[in-house]
């Protein structure tokens, strides 16, 4: 008797490959497939606070800077293949330098935010900048240990406000500058990211993490580029940071906690890595999620690591990837 | 004379934390970032075997060793088999799951579970008593330590050299290709080495524990530990492991004595730094220079 299987069929719909080309300026049709997905997230990001009452706004603001995170770990795991545990240490440079200019040198919020970021990934990048000649686990060993050793010393040298750290600090005029500066950063942060890694300077990105010796016999400095990365990276997280400390009038050691390096990687591995617009949309998912966990105190980190190996073991695709898929391409049943 | 002996004390220490995680690394390349949370695990089931079910302690120190020796087992099982290779996903799930474990243990009142509460956990010493070695009062559980210690590293050389499973664990270590040429089972020989490794993090536990509190916290500060002295000493080199905690342990007990207790965190940091700085590749680390180091 003949055995029949069925396998599954996965082809590109046509319209995806006129629109690959010049094509795709040929007819509404074309440009609004490609336009819709993008239209989509920047209409729904850019209404959402409008839909929204008082307290989920505020959870909006912080998914947003935990998208920003989750983009700057997907970014460097990814397309650069340095797996940062650490994003607590980002968030808590730029927050930590944006309260001290502003307690100590009272520097409005317009000034200390971007000094927080461009000083903040540099101190960021500097720090992790000897572990950057090694491949490997070293990265990742080192970005984990960096925001714990950093609380410890803020404790053990009572500075910067100590355990306490430090309060009553400006805030944003308004609920609608709070969501709307942190939206803006992250569309922005998004689409040149995208745009980013596939100009010549993603694509060297791309040799170090398949070879980086190939990468470096082109008379490349992978070491260069590497720094470059993360210090891409480290901008978006510091951006975060120094806007958090804005948000709540606040810095304290909290903001080095492991929320901010687990949650991102929950996030991008969730949305969907490598795809950069996944990791977003898994941070705008799984911060709301986190929020009405609340009350579970710490037990928060066991849902996020529950989702994360849920996601990895069995999913490792992700939510975008799969949405793309069934986006870009038909499937049916054949037999074999 | 203090800072001798303690400082002794307190490089064993490190070294104890150390060898399982190297072990691990050394044999299957994994970084097994669930380290710290099975060095707590051993530490909180054996005082709830001691306080909530009255088991006698030794019983129920086996008792936990065999438990995280097998959860070790599980999770390379059910987790860490099917990402093998996959050096991103390694990191972040073993990572996942020592935070499952160390958060998990917070947990309280869900099946009349009882996670932590407060700082009142303490592992009774082995024998409560004192002892004057060369000038210096010393208890008796930190001699435990030196001696506990001692004997850990023993058995693991005398183990690696002279017994089949020993020896195979090192085939892997060395070229994985050959040793499965030879019929050895790479999955099983990391499956073992993971149970050893999450043991010898319980045994550790259990040695170093009573001289303070089972805490959450005392989990991300062994792996810190445990890995501060791997990057030191060279990854998955056992002698650099055990120079490594030796120079560590001193240079923090040193840096108490002379400035105070709150520079030791700065110390660690600062060692790891100039390590990657002028030794990439650790004080004794064997990985071929521009394998590791580019």
């Amino acid at each position: 008797m003949e055995v029949k299987e069925r396998r599954k069929e996965r082809l590109d719909r046509g319209i995806k490959v006129r629109t690959e080309g010049l094509y795709a300026l040929s007819s509404w049709r074309e440009m609004g497939y490609l336009l819709a997905p993008r239209l989509f997230l920047i209409g729904g990001l850019l209404l959402l606070p409008l839909l929204l009452d008082m307290y989920w706004q505020r959870v909006l603001c912080i998914a947003g800077i935990y998208a920003l995170l989750a983009l700057g770990f997907d970014f460097l795991a990814q397309y650069v293949g340095l797996v940062c545990l650490g994003g607590a240490f980002f968030v808590g440079c730029g927050t930590y330098i944006a309260g001290l200019l502003h307690v100590y040198l009272d520097l409005s919020p317009l000034f200390t935010i971007p000094i927080a970021t461009v000083g903040g990934a540099t101190v960021s990048t500097l720090v992790l900048l000897p572990c950057l000649r090694l491949r490997g686990i070293y990265f990742a060993i080192t970005s984990f240990m960096f925001p714990m050793l950093s609380v410890y010393i803020i404790i053990a040298l009572n500075v910067f406000g100590g355990t306490e750290g430090k309060s009553g600090l400006a805030t944003f005029p308004s609920v609608w500058v709070d969501q709307y500066i942190i939206l803006l950063a992250v569309l922005i942060c998004l689409f040149s990211m995208r745009r980013l890694v596939n100009e010549d300077f993603g694509l060297i990105l791309r040799g170090i993490k398949d070879n980086d010796q190939a990468v470096r016999a082109s008379g490349i400095s992978i070491t260069l580029y590497k720094t470059k990365a993360v210090f891409i990276s480290a901008l978006m997280g510091c951006f975060g940071g120094a806007y958090l400390c804005h948000l709540y009038g606040w810095i304290g050691i909290s903001q080095f906690a492991m929320d901010f390096s687990i949650l991102p990687i929950s996030a991008a591995v969730m949305g969907g890595v490598g795809t950069l617009a996944g990791p977003v949309i898994g941070a705008l998912l799984l911060t709301p999620l986190s929020e009405l966990l609340r009350g579970f105190g710490q037990l928060r980190v066991v849902v996020y690591c529950l989702v994360l190996i849920g996601f990895i073991v069995y999913k490792p695709e992700g939510f975008m990837n799969f949405l793309q898929r069934k986006y870009h391409q038909f499937e049916r049943w054949e037999e074999v | 004379m203090d800072i001798l002996v303690y400082g002794t004390v307190n490089s064993v220490q490190f070294a104890l934390i150390a060898v399982g995680f190297t072990l691990v690394y050394g044999v299957s390349r994994l970084p097994n970032f669930a380290h710290g949370a099975l060095y707590v695990f051993v530490g909180f089931t054996t005082w709830s075997l001691v306080n909530s079910f009255k088991v006698v302690y030794p019983l129920a120190i086996l008792i936990s060793l065999c438990a995280s020796a097998i959860l070790g087992a599980v999770i390379y099982r059910l987790v860490l088999i099917r990402l093998r290779g996959l050096p991103t996903s390694e990191i972040i799930a073993s990572f996942a799951l020592g935070l499952i474990i160390l958060e998990g243990f917070r947990l309280q009142g869900i099946g009349g579970f009882k996670g932590f509460i407060g700082p009142f956990y303490v592992l009774p010493s082995f024998v409560d008593a004192k002892l004057r070695v060369a000038g210096v009062l010393i208890d008796f559980q930190r001699l435990f330590v030196i001696f506990g210690g001692l004997a850990v590293v023993i058995a693991l050389w005398l183990f690696t050299r002279y017994t089949k499973v020993g020896l195979s664990l090192r085939a892997i270590a060395q070229d994985e290709q050959a040793a499965m040429m030879l019929g050895i089972d790479s999955d099983r020989a990391a499956v073992v080495a993971l149970s050893i490794g999450s043991a010898l993090a319980g045994l550790a536990a259990v040695i170093i524990l009573p001289l303070g509190n089972v805490t959450a916290e005392a989990g991300y500060k062994v792996l810190i530990d445990a890995l501060a002295v791997c990057i030191i000493g060279g990854l998955g080199s056992w002698a650099g492991t055990l120079l490594a905690s030796f120079v560590l342990g001193f240079a923090m007990i040193l840096s108490d004595a002379l400035f105070g207790a709150l520079w030791k965190s700065v110390v660690l940091v600062g060692a790891i730094i100039l390590i990657l700085i002028f030794r990439p590749s650790g004080l004794l680390g064997k990985q071929k220079e521009l394998e590791e180091r580019v």
